[in-house]
């Protein structure tokens, strides 16, 4: 059944910019030499429905007071959110070769004072909901319509503060929060069922009062329809658990959690662009 | 002699004794009264921290947290970056103790006007012990750019305190105790965020204090003015930005310090005018303070001379500070 949310059409122009937006993170993490490569490849999809459809936001004016928030919990996929802004026009795409280079506005993780657009400070794990949570109850207190998107990763479901901002959230039935958890099943030590069983992750969520979806992440159109739902949730805070393949789009880094926090070298990105251009394989040339 | 400028109370020996925490709750009302921004949140210690009053009037800006410094930190930074003013209300051991990393992270770098209120700071919290006694606060919250550290010395200063922080726009932290404290000040007394108030002028040696200890500063001055030892008392609140142009001004003046705070001797008010003299202006320092222990269970008047901070070895301090100029 098609969706009722977006046309085929428009799936099919975001499936396109999610692909251009994983050969520019390539491209600019080669030239960075540091940074995560598997989380930012595995939220391509779903940065690129927020940008490019789901938001309410007006690049030109990143402060614009009625915008939808999304705070990035998991700071260290932070590249590909700035590919998406860059994409959608929040500064040129040419200023993604500054990535965590000495005066850069692109930080390793990201801060609020450096780049508009990027809503708060993030990267130490397990507080970005809390700051979420803070937020919608702030905008729900003067009667705000925007949303408060919040995106977390899996791995940060160890943090002891992530449970604390759970329980807030819950308890005080923030509906104008929607959650996002990158459900890739990595974190840098290894799979999340061996660093620290997460399951069952649903019910967890579920018994602290809050709405669950679950998605698949690659998928632009299920996870838009999650999104929509979760609009129409009242009195709870929705979490969308989204399945995703950590490295999405490239064989070699698919589902290998040691490509958790490295870059690829000059000679893999080669090789990797040219998988991404080719739409592995379907087409002949590249389409540069 | 005692500055008429500072407008103390007229008897030193015969203050009226009030907690500072009550300051607290008068300021935050007060604030919560002038801007609608302000919001309180606390970790289930309303009543203590005297967050009562302000949570029975506006009801619908008091969020209470539960046993959550973390959380309280976290959720204060998305208000303040929204666009309300919270106070963060707990102990000082747990909040910026407990909570430390959110607020380095999430407050001062990200530089959002969240105001940390850390209750029963130093070791008159008394019978609770060593781990209700917060002797390191005013240390992690001085290493933070972008935060500003106030350390009332009574309870009127500490209402002026709070009002004041609720509109300077940064990330601040304001350090409370618990049990009754003499009340030197009076509703005159000046107080700006940043600018050290000389209580009492003297030649001699510059005892230069924040908190409740400043009373013990002053009948220390007092006494040894009757040995011909003529002590400026400055009661310097603000820890950052520090006042560095008085505490150079009155080094340069009598040659020798005192500093005088109830916390570790690292890192809290003797180490931020030793960073500031040593700069400017070398003098012989001496620290009363914590040396380097945790303190215990006992009444806050016997902790203070258990581990001295009382008048005699303020006394004790400054002769040596002297007879090392």
């Amino acid at each position: 059944m098609m969706s009722q949310y977006i046309s085929e059409q428009k799936i099919e122009e975001l499936e396109m910019k999610a692909n251009e937006a994983r050969e520019l993170l390539i491209e600019m993490l080669v030239e960075a030499g540091s940074g995560h490569t598997a989380g930012p490849l595995g939220m391509a999809d779903i940065f690129t429905a927020m940008y490019f459809h789901v938001l309410k936001h007006n690049p030109a004016k990143p402060d614009w007071e009625e915008r939808d928030r999304l705070i990035l919990s998991n700071g260290h996929i932070t590249p590909i959110r700035y590919v998406l802004m860059a994409m959608a026009g929040y500064f040129p795409v040419g200023e993604l070769k500054t990535l965590r280079k000495l005066g850069t506005r692109l930080q390793g993780h990201p801060e609020r004072e450096r780049l508009s657009g990027v809503e708060t400070t993030s990267g130490p794990l397990g507080s970005g909901l809390g700051q979420a949570a803070g937020y919608a109850f702030g905008a729900r207190m003067d009667k705000k319509k925007f949303r408060i998107y919040c995106f977390m990763s899996d791995g940060e479901q160890d943090a002891g503060a992530t449970w604390e901002s759970v329980m807030f959230a819950g308890k005080y039935r923030l509906s104008n929060l929607t959650v996002v958890i990158d459900r890739n099943n990595i974190q840098i030590d290894g799979t999340t069922e061996n660093v620290m069983p997460l399951e069952p992750l649903r019910a967890k969520y579920e018994s602290f009062g809050w709405h669950v979806l679950e998605a698949d992440g690659h998928n632009i159109e299920k996870f838009i329809d999650a999104v929509e739902e979760a609009k129409a949730i009242h009195e709870k805070p929705t979490l969308i658990i989204a399945h995703t393949i950590p490295g999405k789009g490239i064989h070699q880094i698919e589902n290998d959690f040691k490509w958790h926090g490295i870059p690829p070298t000059a000679e893999q990105a080669k090789e990797f662009l040219h998988e991404l251009r080719t739409l592995r394989g379907k087409i002949k040339s590249e389409h540069q | 002699m005692i500055n008429p400028e500072a407008k103390l109370i007229s008897d030193i020996n015969n203050p009226e004794m009030v907690p500072l925490r009550d300051g607290f709750g008068s300021g935050v009302f007060e604030a919560g009264e002038k801007d609608e921004r302000v919001v309180v949140l606390c970790a289930d210690l309303k009543e203590s921290t005297r967050c009562d009053k302000f949570a029975d009037k506006f009801s619908d800006r008091f969020l209470e947290m539960g046993v959550a410094e973390q959380n309280m930190a976290l959720v204060a930074s998305g208000l303040a970056n929204y666009g309300k003013i919270p106070f963060i209300a707990s102990y000082a051991t747990f909040s910026p103790g407990r909570n430390n990393e959110q607020i380095r992270t999430n407050i001062a770098l990200n530089n959002v006007s969240v105001k940390i209120a850390g209750h029963h700071a130093g070791v008159s919290v008394g019978p609770d012990g060593a781990t209700h006694q917060a002797l390191e606060d005013i240390a992690l919250m001085r290493v933070l750019p972008n935060m500003v550290v106030i350390v009332p010395c009574d309870v009127i200063e500490a209402r002026k305190a709070t009002v004041a922080a609720a509109s300077n726009g940064k990330p601040t932290y304001i350090r409370y105790g618990r049990e009754k404290s003499p009340v030197i000040t009076t509703e005159n007394s000046p107080f700006e965020i940043g600018e050290a108030l000389i209580l009492r002028e003297g030649k001699d040696v510059s005892i230069i204090g924040c908190g409740i200890l400043l009373h013990n500063a002053l009948l220390a001055a007092e006494e040894l003015s009757k040995e011909g030892i003529e002590c400026e008392v400055i009661n310097c609140h603000t820890i950052k930005p520090i006042d560095e142009k008085t505490i150079i001004k009155s080094a340069k003046k009598t040659g020798c310090v005192v500093s005088v705070e109830e916390h570790q001797i690292a890192g809290g008010l003797g180490s931020a005018v030793a960073e500031t003299l040593s700069r400017n202006y070398p003098v012989p320092q001496e620290y009363v303070g914590m040396q380097d222990r945790f303190g215990e269970s006992g009444k806050a008047e016997e902790l203070i001379e258990y581990f001295e901070m009382g008048k005699e070895s303020i006394k004790n301090a400054a002769r040596k500070a002297i007879s090392r100029k």
